[in-house]
């Protein structure tokens, strides 16, 4: 058995090594190979300049640097989720104002840079605090972190308005029509038949929102608050070591990562009923 | 003709220093355009500065031509490394943490840090107890960011990109303190801008964290223009470049002791 499975890898090997070298297959291990050594090399540094004086001082900062940058993306996108209902429904509206307000909001959020938008935020309305004072809300506009989960709340809100309102209009006209049809009631129609099929359609954009977030929160240093990328600043700044931004880039690609993985179960489970069962016999 | 011409006149005299082209040697310097009164960059975008004045008469002191280039400040020891300038002249102070990656040629001024505060505050002193729960701004990736991390580990410390956004935070309220360079400081409350504040008190300087003064920075191992500017800053200090410059901008020497 076991010359049996030995014969069968070295046969494979030789089929490997006798299939024809093309120019685009030759071009394509080499290809592979400067990835290969690359990701060696990266190792590699990492080994030869580790320091242990680096590790204990800055590897809590990280830790913590990183549980921030969680905290901002969960809250904000999780306030932007609940915004960006009203916000889609403004699109889909007939009544002129809702859209007009709902497509201006989009427009806006979209259409500016996320950096400006939390400048102006804490920088701007900090200009304006005898008349934030009046109307009492200068807790929020004080403190930058409040700044920080409003900006990127509302940011993400304008994103996701627009994957909800795409996955609804996908779903086919006919589907709540026969719902109606049958009597059903209209909050019926759009939680037990538009919704799920629509939510199928946007996972994979609300997906790609989230990461997205992950990475655009790295800005959020600018307003005094230390994500994961300020720490790596100030490790930065205080060592002028590149190894600091290489373990930043580690930490995002284990977040994307996961990410990635979670999602591919929830694919599963959400399409569980369009996947062709194997024939029994 | 005539047009382009008087353009690159202009150009001429915007980037170069006039007086110095004999050697055509040619030396980028980086600076940071957002420290009053040590650099900054007008409205019109001119450089201008005790930092720029210094670094043009040490030109015109070593006969060589020189351009700036500015360098945002967290970047400035990685630009200088990768080459996109040869010296850094921006109020760099000389520690020990860069000396382990560039070269400094000796001190052009050494000034004490401060502590300002809004001119209603009730903190008492510049102490690390007096501090203690205080929102103190800083500078990210400065010595005086470092200072504050180090020995007024109690206060609460807000660390802005640069000076400009501490100034902005302190005149709406939401931070209660800043510590910076006491000319940096004094220049700004002197401005319309810096109503708001007082200077509360200078701070001993720690020799490890503040270093011996600020220096002119090289590429590790370029000791020859390192030993030139060394050379250039004593020899404009005796004869009279220096406190021309120095009076100009300060009523004290910033040269320090």
């Amino acid at each position: 058995m076991m010359r049996n499975n030995a014969a069968s890898i070295s046969s494979s090997l030789l089929d490997w090594a006798r299939a024809p070298w093309p120019f685009a297959r030759i071009f394509g291990h080499v290809v592979i190979a400067l990835w290969i050594w690359g990701a060696i090399a990266l190792v590699d540094n990492l080994i030869q300049s580790y320091d242990p004086d680096y590790m204990a001082r800055y590897s809590p900062k990280y830790f913590w640097g990183f549980v921030t940058t969680l905290k901002l993306v969960v809250i904000s996108v999780s306030i932007g989720a609940v915004l960006s209902i009203p916000v889609a429904f403004g699109r889909m509206s007939r009544n002129r104002i809702f859209a007009g307000f709902s497509y201006c909001y989009v427009y806006f959020f979209r259409g500016t840079p996320l950096l400006a938008q939390i400048f102006l935020v804490y920088y701007g309305f900090g200009q304006f605090r005898p008349e934030l004072q009046d109307m009492g809300l200068w807790w929020l506009f004080r403190d930058a972190w409040y700044c920080a989960l409003l900006t990127f709340s509302l940011n993400t809100a304008a994103y996701q308005a627009e994957i909800l309102r795409g996955a609804v209009q996908s779903v086919p006209r006919g589907q709540p029509e026969a719902a109606q049809a049958l009597g059903l009631h209209k909050a019926v129609i759009f939680f037990r038949i538009v919704l799920p099929q629509a939510l199928i359609v946007a996972l994979r954009p609300y997906g790609n929102e989230i990461i997205l977030m992950v990475k655009g929160s790295a800005i959020v240093s600018i307003v005094t608050v230390f994500d994961l990328m300020g720490e790596t600043k100030r490790a930065f700044s205080q060592t002028y070591d590149f190894q600091m931004y290489i373990y930043a880039a580690l930490f995002y690609l284990v977040v994307v990562e996961l990410m990635r993985r979670l999602w591919d179960v929830f694919e599963d489970r959400l399409t569980h009923h369009l996947k062709r069962i194997p024939d029994p016999e | 003709m005539g047009f382009i011409k008087s353009i690159a006149v202009a150009a001429t005299a915007v980037f170069m220093i006039a007086g110095a082209a004999n050697a055509g040697e040619k030396i980028k310097i980086g600076t940071e355009g957002a420290y009053p009164p040590f650099n900054n960059l007008t409205a019109d975008g001119k450089l201008v500065g005790f930092d720029v004045d210094i670094a043009k008469a040490l030109c015109a002191e070593m006969k060589v031509e020189c351009e700036f280039v500015v360098q945002d400040w967290d970047g400035m020891i990685p630009a200088l490394i990768n080459s996109k300038f040869d010296a850094v002249i921006a109020s760099m102070s000389i520690t020990e943490d860069r000396l382990k990656k560039v070269d400094f040629s000796g001190k052009y001024y050494n000034t004490p840090p401060a502590i300002a505060v809004a001119k209603d505050s009730k903190i008492a002193g510049v102490s690390a107890d007096d501090l203690k729960g205080v929102a103190l701004g800083a500078q990210s990736s400065t010595t005086h960011s470092n200072y504050a991390e180090a020995l007024l580990s109690g206060s609460d410390l807000k660390l802005y990109p640069s000076a400009d956004e501490y100034k902005l935070d302190i005149t709406s309220g939401r931070i209660d303190a800043v510590i910076d360079d006491v000319v940096v400081l004094s220049d700004w409350i002197a401005s319309e801008d810096g109503a708001c504040c007082k200077i509360l008190g200078t701070l001993v300087p720690d020799d490890k964290i503040n270093g011996i003064g600020a220096g002119i920075a090289v590429r590790k191992g370029e000791t020859e223009l390192r030993d030139r500017f060394t050379a250039a800053i004593a020899a404009i200090r005796a004869n009279g470049k220096y406190k021309e410059i120095n009076d100009k901008y300060f009523a004290f020497d910033v040269y320090g002791g």
